[in-house]
């Protein structure tokens, strides 16, 4: 071999790539939804919905005949309401964001990157308690004194169970504040919790790992679940329908039967 | 200077090492610059003297502190069993230890509870004939760090025992020293910066357990919500604060190691 050839290529290859990252630095004004063409094959569609938590079971269950409808493939990425509002803000992919409360909505729509919201549905608060309900729990009055987990203050969930709480004039201590409602179903499924509170939909979802206490004067701190197509969609005409089918008389049986109110 | 003539002895270090060399050091060092620049100087004051996040420094500093010193209390026998006694099944024990090192930390959590828990195959009749349950305790906390932190104490420690010449061991017995003698004047003291590495290594591990801690212990402010939980929690509400938390969590860190760097490993 003749003498080495020097690759002078190769640093300004790894300068190039390192460009991007330098701007990411300085960068973080976040304006969104201006790149997602990059990846898309709109041939049959596809839709990704980013879901509130408490939608994990329902979403799926309303994905399937809508796939079928559409030959569209859903995808579904679940997560706490603010979350997913600020990764739809930051211009995460997404055609559709649902949401547990009005509060992460709005993070979206003053981000502009929301089309028309709609409510399409409602759920209410609950009491959960592991099977056999070996604390004896019979009301919120039992709280004190049990070990019970709930949903952090900052996240949907929590804002609801704090209002009550607070109607019923309870104040005893919970022994964990969850980041989401399926953390605080998952205490008390596995037993590190006597008791818990969740969606009334999500005691629905859990089966017989729980047996639920209704909440009465619950119904009072009604949560609203609410649903947009996002400004990044890449198929609009696809996400423009899955709000129209999720707010459907057929989709809302759906979520009838799955523990849901109608708004 | 040394490495001028290890330079010219050798040549001009590669580019074809040197640009992912480069590569490496920016990856590692624009996130962390990026989350200082992006950090909200004048909310920061108001963020750090909150209740909330002077209980969960407190909380990650006891619980990493009192856990470092279990697995120190625990690890170093193992890392000298490790190290300088021969026995059938050693490499086994030793992978065993190695284990929680890879495996995801809301794992080791599920492991915890199926242990621990108050259903659990130990906390169950733990419960019963004490009452006391690990679960959404502080003890729960510490019990989960020593965990995820052992095996750095202990692969430290065990990696230092073995580069120390057993030699010195052997020319202690030979003098009249009980095993027990060589381990605590001889062994120890020849290993002492490994172990102190290690001890840092676990403490920094423990101070960040996050995954463990959550799965296992959830998460309630002056009980269990160490500081790397109330940075996770605080995002979903207040993006400000969760920075201003992080840069406490980046600057303790690079605070300990260096002020130990200094002090007692004195490497380059």
């Amino acid at each position: 071999m003749k003498s080495r050839p020097r690759k002078q290529w190769l640093p300004a290859v790894m300068l190039s790539l390192l460009l991007p990252l330098a701007a990411c630095g300085s960068d973080d004004s976040g304006t969104a939804s201006d790149d997602s063409s990059a990846g898309g094959g709109d041939t049959g569609g596809s839709l990704t919905v980013l879901a509130a938590a408490s939608l994990t079971d329902v979403f799926a269950q309303l994905a399937t005949p809508f796939e079928e409808e559409h030959g569209a493939d859903v995808s579904v990425s679940f997560g706490s309401s603010t979350d997913l509002a600020e990764q739809a803000v930051d211009g995460a992919p997404g055609d559709i964001l649902a949401t547990a409360d009005e509060t992460s909505m709005q993070i979206a729509e003053d981000a502009s990157v929301t089309g028309d919201v709609e409510t399409f549905a409602t759920n209410v608060l609950t009491i959960v308690v592991p099977r056999g309900n070996p604390a004896g729990i019979e009301s919120l009055d039992d709280l004190d004194g049990a070990t019970w987990v709930r949903c952090a203050d900052e996240v949907p969930c929590g804002k609801v169970a704090l209002a009550v709480l607070e109607d019923n004039d309870i104040t005893a201590e919970p022994a964990s504040l969850e980041e989401d409602v399926r953390a605080t179903l998952d205490k008390v499924i596995s037993g590190e919790a006597d008791a818990g509170l969740v969606y009334s939909t999500d005691a629905v979802a859990a089966g017989d790992d729980v047996e639920a206490i209704e909440i009465p004067g619950a119904e009072d701190e009604l949560t609203s679940y609410y649903v947009t197509s996002l400004e990044q969609a890449e198929n609009a005409d696809l996400a423009a329908d899955w709000v129209t089918w999720v707010t459907s008389e057929e989709g809302q049986k759906i979520l009838a039967d799955a523990g849901f109110g109608s708004p | 200077m040394r490495a001028r003539t290890t330079r010219d002895r050798l040549g001009r270090p590669p580019a074809l090492l040197m640009v992912p060399a480069a590569l490496a050091t920016l990856l590692l060092l624009v996130p962390l610059v990026a989350m200082v620049a992006a950090t909200n100087w004048q909310a920061l004051p108001g963020h750090l003297t909150s209740q909330v996040a002077l209980e969960a420094l407190r909380l990650s500093l006891v619980t990493s502190t009192v856990a470092i010193v279990l697995c120190l209390l625990l690890g170093l026998p193992l890392a000298w069993l490790l190290a300088r006694v021969d026995f059938r099944g050693r490499g086994a024990l030793r992978a065993l230890v190695t284990v929680p090192l890879v495996l995801p930390p809301v794992v080791a959590g599920v492991a915890l509870r199926s242990a621990f828990g108050r259903t659990g195959v130990i906390g169950a009749p733990l419960l019963e004939w004490t009452g006391f349950a690990f679960p959404f305790t502080a003890y729960g906390v510490v019990l989960a760090h020593v965990f995820v932190s052992m095996p750095f104490v202990v692969i430290a420690i065990e990696g230092a025992l073995r580069s120390a010449d057993p030699r010195f061991d052997e020319a202690a017995a030979t003098l009249g020293a009980t095993r027990w003698t060589t381990f605590r004047r001889v062994t120890v003291p020849l290993a002492l910066p490994g172990v102190i590495a290690g001890t840092v290594l676990g403490w920094a591990r423990s101070l960040g357990e996050f995954g463990a801690t959550i799965t296992f212990n959830g998460n309630y402010p002056g009980r269990t919500q160490t500081m790397p939980t109330l940075i996770y929690v605080a995002r979903q509400s207040d993006a400000d604060a969760a920075l201003s938390l992080s840069l406490v969590m980046l600057v303790v860190s690079i605070g300990v190691l260096v002020a130990l760097r200094d002090h007692w490993l004195g490497t380059p």
